[in-house]
C-alpha cells in the first residue's frame, strides 16, 4: 500500500483537522463525535439538511456543507456509515426549529444508523424527515437485494434541496422535492482499477490490466459484470444506454448530465467521456440543460467514472442555479 | 448451575479476543462479497468495549450487556454496529434482574436477540446474513432447554448449530446487505456476519459453560 498518510487509523481525524484548518471561514468541525457543520449554524427558522456516510468519497459529504447546500455532514470511518450518536449530535447542532431533513444513501448500514439517530432526535423533540436516495441502475433486481444504491443523485439532491431550504421552504416540501429529484435521477458507474481501504492495506478486489468492472459501487465493492476494457466512447454508450432506458429519458427531455470521477481518473479523461455523453444524448434528442463534470462522489483512488442523469423541470433548474458556497461546490457568491 | 456475572464478563472478553484474532479473516471474507471492513469495524468496537466493561463495578449482567451494546452502536458503524448493538441490547433487556443464567434464560435471551436483529435488519433465513448462524443457534438452545440438558450441553449445541449455519451460507445468494448487489456472484463465499456470529456463540460456550 502506497498512500499519503501518517497512520491508517488516523486518516479520518487528520483529514477533518485539515479540512477545518482550510475552510474555517465556512465550516466548523466537531472531532468528538465527528461532524462538519455550517459556520453560522443553526440558522433559525430554516430547515436543516443533514447527510453523511462513510469517508473516502470526498468531497462528498463534508465538502458540500455551507450556504445553499448542507447544514451538516457526518463522516464515518472509510467506507463505513457514521454512527447514531454522531448523526444525533449533528442533527441537534444544526436544528433551527424548522425541522431537519436527513438525506441517506441506500446502504443497509447508513439506513440503520440514520434510523436509530432519527428515533433519538424525535425523542428530543426535533422533527426529522428522512429521504433515501437509490439511483444506481446497476442493481437490477431490487426485490431480491438491499435495493438500488444511492450514488451520484445524492450530490444533486443535496444541492437542490439545500437551495430550497435556504429559500425558506418548509420541511415537508423540501423532503418531497428530494424524493422528486431522486425519482427523476439514474446513475451507473464503472471502474478501471480497484482501491485500497487504508486500514485494510490491500486492494478490495483485483482487476487485470485489460479488464474493467461495470456497475461498480462507490465502496470498491465489485460490480455486477467484468468485461474486457473498451474505448471511452464504448464505455459511455454502455452506461448511458442503461441509464437512459431505465427511467426512461425520452426525446425532448431536459436533463442535468453529471460525469463523475471515482477519484483516480483525471479531468482530461472525464471530458473525453463528457464529449461522448453529449453526442449520445443529442442522438437521443435529449437536451443537456445543465452539467457537472469532476470528482464529486469518489471511491478513494479508484480509477473510473459514473454517469448520472436528472430529468429537470424549471423549479429544479432555478434551485440548481441558486448561490452555493461550500468547499466542494461554489457559484453565485 | 447457570452462569453468573463473571462468566458473562468472560464471554464479552472472549468475544473481543476472538474478533481480534480473526480480524483479518473476517475482513478477507468481507472483501470477497462486501466492502472489506467487517473485521476492522468489529475489532474497533470490541476493543472499545474492553475498558468500558472493566470500569463497571455493580456486577449487573443486564448492565454489562447494555454497556457492550451502547459502545458498539457508537463505535462500529456500518450495518454491524446497529445489528450487534441490537443483539446485546436485547440480551440486556431479556436478562434484566438475572443473576444466574441457565439454559432456559439463555435460550429465551438469544431467541429474542435474533428476533430483534431480524426486525431491525429485515433479514429472513437464507438471505446470507448473521441471522443464518444465530437462528439455528437459538433453536438449538431452545431444544436443549426443553429437553432439560445442562447449560454446557445447550451451549455446545448452539455453537455447532451456528457453525453449520455459517457454512450453509457459502452456496447462498445474498439478499440483504452489500453482498446482495453481487447477485449470483455472492454464491460460493461464506458470509462474514454469520462468521462473527459463530464466534459470538463460541465465546458464549467457552465462558458461560464454566458455570458458577
Amino acid at each position: 500500500m502506497k498512500k499519503l498518510i501518517n497512520r491508517a487509523e488516523d486518516v479520518v481525524r487528520e483529514e477533518l483537522e485539515g479540512f477545518a484548518a482550510a475552510h474555517s471561514d465556512r465550516v466548523k468541525v466537531s472531532l468528538d463525535p465527528y461532524y462538519v457543520m455550517r459556520a453560522d449554524a443553526p440558522v433559525h427558522g430554516k430547515v436543516a439538511v443533514v447527510s453523511g456516510g462513510g469517508s473516502g468519497h470526498e468531497p462528498m459529504h463534508g465538502g458540500f456543507v455551507g450556504m445553499g447546500m448542507l447544514d451538516a455532514a457526518c463522516p464515518g470511518e472509510v467506507f463505513t456509515s457514521p454512527t447514531p450518536d454522531q448523526i444525533l449530535a449533528a442533527t441537534k447542532a444544526v436544528s433551527g426549529g424548522a425541522g431537519v431533513l436527513h438525506i441517506v444513501k441506500n446502504y443497509t448500514g447508513d439506513i440503520l444508523n440514520f434510523e436509530m439517530a432519527a428515533d433519538l432526535a424525535k425523542e428530543d423533540g426535533i422533527q426529522v424527515e428522512a429521504v433515501v436516495t437509490n439511483d444506481d441502475v446497476a442493481v437490477q433486481d431490487s426485490l431480491y437485494t438491499a435495493g438500488r444504491r444511492g450514488v451520484g443523485i445524492t450530490v444533486l439532491a443535496e444541492k437542490i434541496c439545500g437551495a430550497a431550504a435556504e429559500a425558506g421552504r418548509p420541511l415537508a416540501e423540501v423532503a418531497e422535492l428530494c424524493r422528486k429529484v431522486n425519482s427523476n435521477g439514474r446513475s451507473m458507474g464503472m471502474a478501471l482499477t480497484s482501491c485500497t481501504v487504508p486500514a485494510a492495506g490491500k486492494p478490495t478486489f483485483e482487476l487485470a490490466e485489460d479488464e474493467m468492472e461495470i456497475g461498480i459501487g462507490i465502496h470498491g465493492e465489485p460490480g455486477r459484470e467484468r468485461r474486457k476494457l473498451a474505448t471511452a466512447d464504448e464505455i459511455v454508450e454502455l452506461l448511458a444506454t442503461t441509464v437512459v432506458d431505465d427511467l426512461p429519458y425520452r426525446s425532448g427531455d431536459k436533463v442535468l448530465a453529471f460525469v463523475n470521477g471515482m477519484g483516480g481518473t483525471p479531468l482530461i479523461e472525464l471530458y473525453v467521456a463528457y464529449r461522448a455523453l453529449d453526442r449520445f444524448l443529442k442522438g437521443r434528442g435529449i437536451t443537456i440543460e445543465r452539467n457537472l463534470v469532476g470528482p464529486y462522489i469518489t471511491s478513494l483512488e479508484m480509477a473510473g467514472m459514473s454517469i448520472t442523469l436528472l430529468k429537470l423541470d424549471d423549479e429544479m433548474v432555478r434551485l440548481w442555479d441558486a448561490p452555493v458556497n461550500t468547499p466542494g461546490l461554489r457559484w453565485g457568491v | 448451575m447457570g452462569a453468573g456475572y463473571p462468566q458473562c464478563l468472560a464471554m464479552v472478553r472472549g468475544f473481543a479476543k476472538a474478533v481480534a484474532a480473526n480480524r483479518d479473516y473476517l475482513t478477507d471474507l468481507d472483501a470477497k462479497i462486501g466492502d472489506a471492513d467487517h473485521g476492522i469495524n468489529m475489532d474497533r468496537g470490541m476493543t472499545a468495549v474492553l475498558p468500558k466493561v472493566a470500569a463497571l463495578t455493580d456486577e449487573d449482567i443486564s448492565g454489562l450487556f447494555r454497556t457492550v451494546a451502547m459502545t458498539l452502536i457508537s463505535t462500529v458503524g456500518g450495518a454491524s454496529g446497529p445489528l450487534y448493538g441490537t443483539v446485546f441490547l436485547q440480551l440486556s433487556t431479556s436478562l434484566k434482574g438475572e443473576v444466574d443464567v441457565g439454559p432456559s434464560e439463555w435460550a429465551a435471551a438469544v431467541t429474542a436477540a435474533v428476533e430483534a436483529v431480524q426486525s431491525r435488519g429485515k433479514a429472513q433465513p437464507g438471505d446470507k446474513t448473521m441471522v443464518d448462524a444465530l437462528l439455528p443457534a437459538a433453536a438449538a438452545l431452545r431444544q436443549h432447554s426443553e429437553q432439560g440438558s445442562s447449560l454446557a450441553e445447550a451451549l455446545a449445541a448452539a455453537t455447532k448449530a451456528a457453525h453449520d449455519g455459517m457454512e450453509a451460507t457459502i452456496p447462498l445468494v445474498a439478499r440483504k446487505g452489500r453482498a446482495s448487489y453481487l447477485g449470483e456472484r455472492s454464491a460460493g463465499h461464506q458470509d462474514p456476519g454469520a462468521t462473527s456470529s459463530w464466534l459470538l456463540m463460541q465465546a458464549a460456550e467457552e465462558a458461560l459453560a464454566k458455570g458458577n
